[in-house]
């Protein structure tokens, strides 16, 4: 995502191929001014550690405010005023005074409303969330995921939302992509995953987690072995030296992502429920 | 139930907040356990869990004594270990163990796995030399690691390659009680399930007692007999498992088990989430009363002016809630 969006310094990061076509123009053509349009104007991006993502030494007003002079070149006044609507909007009391404060002065749920709110300053068409509610408690990770929710339904935006979690996901999208080494393995509408996953990785990682809801005493699923290192392109399958279907084919050649329904898109050539070749 | 192994009454742990460079003065106290009290039976797996900030860290470190409490008994195998210092409080510490979260800095980056492992045995006077190595080629192979691993270095080591170095330490000594904290929440997701089933595999193998301290509420009702909910310093609900999750008496479990997401969107879809406005207050000056009645759907009066006593209100089903 972040390459997407050109946030990857280059050198030493290098987009070697791909195109990645938003509205009709490919973001990775644009020339450095283009994607500075792009970026917090039509795509935001809220990130994983609120605290970190803020500059500790601004208000968060001023944080609020820049972008708006910046990209919708209001003044000061109307900056002031919309900075403390977007504030509230993200439920945040006492909106005019809290724009004073440095971010330090917010506990974490509300700094990561105030990410959204600055993230949502210029009205972008996509939001991409990376990981935002990872380092919060349930309670405020509840809270968090109701208003994203909601400002999805209200401005009609598309969010992308990365995440490790497959309970939260499972509550607030409607398709998914799991990725594994830097491939897209499996792809489906969010239903159609969790009740008919594909790929040996997605199985592993579903049999892997334990529920709320139940007090089955099945073993969790292990997935053996050690998340890949990323140094080597792999000359086969990327899961192979951790999959327990794995054949001859899987070391030598890279599965391409296929449609096996409509809808549904998996890379992997086992069919896991008869453990045979399915290409 | 079976026999009582550690006892906990009445817990406190103040930290003092001083100002002042020379004549440091005391200018506040951080609640971080206000008076807690629960039971402990001979092996069980007691979950503690709860937000971050809400003192099970502590507890779990007092209960170890590596804090002193500031007031409170924890009774551990007949002493209470308040009274206990020196070389008698050492002696105890051999029963008595604990795998901490973050398996990268809690293993010292210049020693051995050998050096590690074998450290307690050699402070604690049971073995030396080649009888220690034995000891730790057993350990090694007993935490699932290959004893010819005994002369690497942490940094050679994944994240949960290398908790299972600090569960072997922990477990050198042949503790019947291990304080576990966090232990998995610093791992991936698919080494969490390796690590879980590890520590099971040992309960039932060595007869192990745990006190599991986590904030995920689904790994803890995987893992745990019975279930003690903090909020602010405070224990405001305990209960075996299936009580605690089918039927939560106190609005902060409910509030809780609501909000933990469940990896099933058809449920997902379902469910009616119970949403706790605003956030945790500060432990510093924590609310009169019930501690939760800033965030309490149900708060009245009553909640403002006396502090919920902690009731039994099943067969070990405590609660601590004016309006249960």
């Amino acid at each position: 995502m972040m390459s997407m969006i050109r946030l990857i310094p280059m050198p030493p990061g290098k987009i070697t191929a791909g195109t990645a076509m938003f509205k009709g123009r490919d973001l990775l053509t644009l020339s450095d001014d283009e994607i500075r349009d792009v970026r917090g104007a039509e795509i935001a991006m809220i990130y994983q550690e609120p605290m970190t993502a803020f500059n500790p030494v601004l208000t968060v007003g001023r944080q609020l405010i820049e972008p708006l002079e910046i990209h919708l070149g209001m003044n000061r006044r109307q900056a002031q005023q919309r900075a403390e609507e977007l504030l509230g909007m993200v439920g945040i009391p006492n909106a005019r005074e809290r724009l004073n404060d440095y971010p330090h002065q917010f506990s974490g749920g509300m700094r990561q409303r105030a990410m959204i709110a600055m993230a949502l300053v210029c009205g972008p068409q996509l939001l991409i969330a990376d990981e935002p509610t990872t380092a919060l408690d349930v309670t405020i990770q509840a809270q968090i995921v109701d208003l994203v929710k909601r400002l999805r339904e209200e401005l009609g935006m598309a969010i992308i939302w990365i995440t490790h979690d497959l309970g939260l996901i499972a509550g607030l999208a409607h398709r998914i992509s799991v990725m594994y080494a830097g491939y897209v393995i499996e792809q489906a509408p969010i239903k159609e995953l969790y009740a008919y996953p594909f790929h040996p990785y997605t199985i592993s990682l579903l049999n892997s987690l334990p529920y709320l809801d139940s007090n089955r005493q099945r073993r969790l699923e292990s997935i053996d072995g050690l998340p890949p290192i990323l140094l080597d392109k792999p000359t086969g399958c990327a899961f192979a030296p951790r999959c327990k279907y794995v054949r001859e084919r899987c070391w030598k050649e890279i599965p391409p992502l296929i449609p096996i329904d409509i809808n549904h898109h998996v890379a992997c050539w086992i069919d896991p429920r008869s453990g045979k070749e399915h290409l | 139930m079976s026999e009582v192994l550690l006892q906990v009454q009445n817990l406190v742990k103040y930290f003092p907040i001083k100002r002042g460079i020379i004549f440091k003065r005391e200018v506040g106290r951080v609640h971080a356990v206000d008076d807690v009290t629960f039971d402990i039976y001979r092996g069980e797996t007691l979950g503690l869990v709860g937000e971050s900030g809400c003192g099970k860290s502590t507890t779990g470190r007092t209960i170890l004594q590596l804090y002193r409490p500031s007031s409170g008994r924890i009774v551990f195998d007949g002493d209470n270990l308040v009274d206990l210092q020196g070389e008698a409080l050492r002696l105890k510490r051999r029963r008595m163990q604990m795998i901490f979260q973050d398996p990268y800095a809690s293993l010292n980056p210049r020693m051995t796995v050998g050096e590690i492992i074998s450290e307690p045995l050699i402070v604690h006077g049971i073995a030396k030399g080649q009888k220690a190595e034995a000891e730790v080629m057993r350990l090694l192979g007993l935490v699932g690691l290959n004893p010819a691993f005994i002369n690497r270095f942490p940094h050679e080591f994944s994240g949960g390659q290398r908790q299972r170095i600090g569960i072997a330490r922990a477990l050198a000594l042949n503790p019947s009680l291990v304080v576990c904290d966090e232990p998995i929440s610093a791992l991936d997701v698919s080494i969490q399930a390796q690590v879980v089933n590890l520590l099971g595999d040992l309960q039932t193998q060595l007869g192990l007692t745990y006190l599991f301290i986590a904030h995920d509420l689904s790994m803890v009702r995987y893992i745990c007999t019975r279930v003690a909910v903090m909020y602010l310093g405070v224990i405001v609900e305990l209960g075996n498992r299936e009580d605690l999750y089918e039927t939560p008496l106190h609005p902060y479990t409910q509030a809780l088990i609501s909000a933990v997401p469940i990896p099933d969107p058809v449920k997902e879809e379902q469910r009616q989430r119970i949403l706790l406005s605003g956030d945790v207050p500060s432990p510093i000056n924590p609310p009169t009363g019930c501690r939760f009645r800033t965030r309490c759907p149900l708060a009245a009066d009553v909640c403002a002016e006396q502090r919920p006593e902690f009731r039994e209100m099943k067969l070990g089903h405590w609660v601590a809630c004016h309006k249960v």
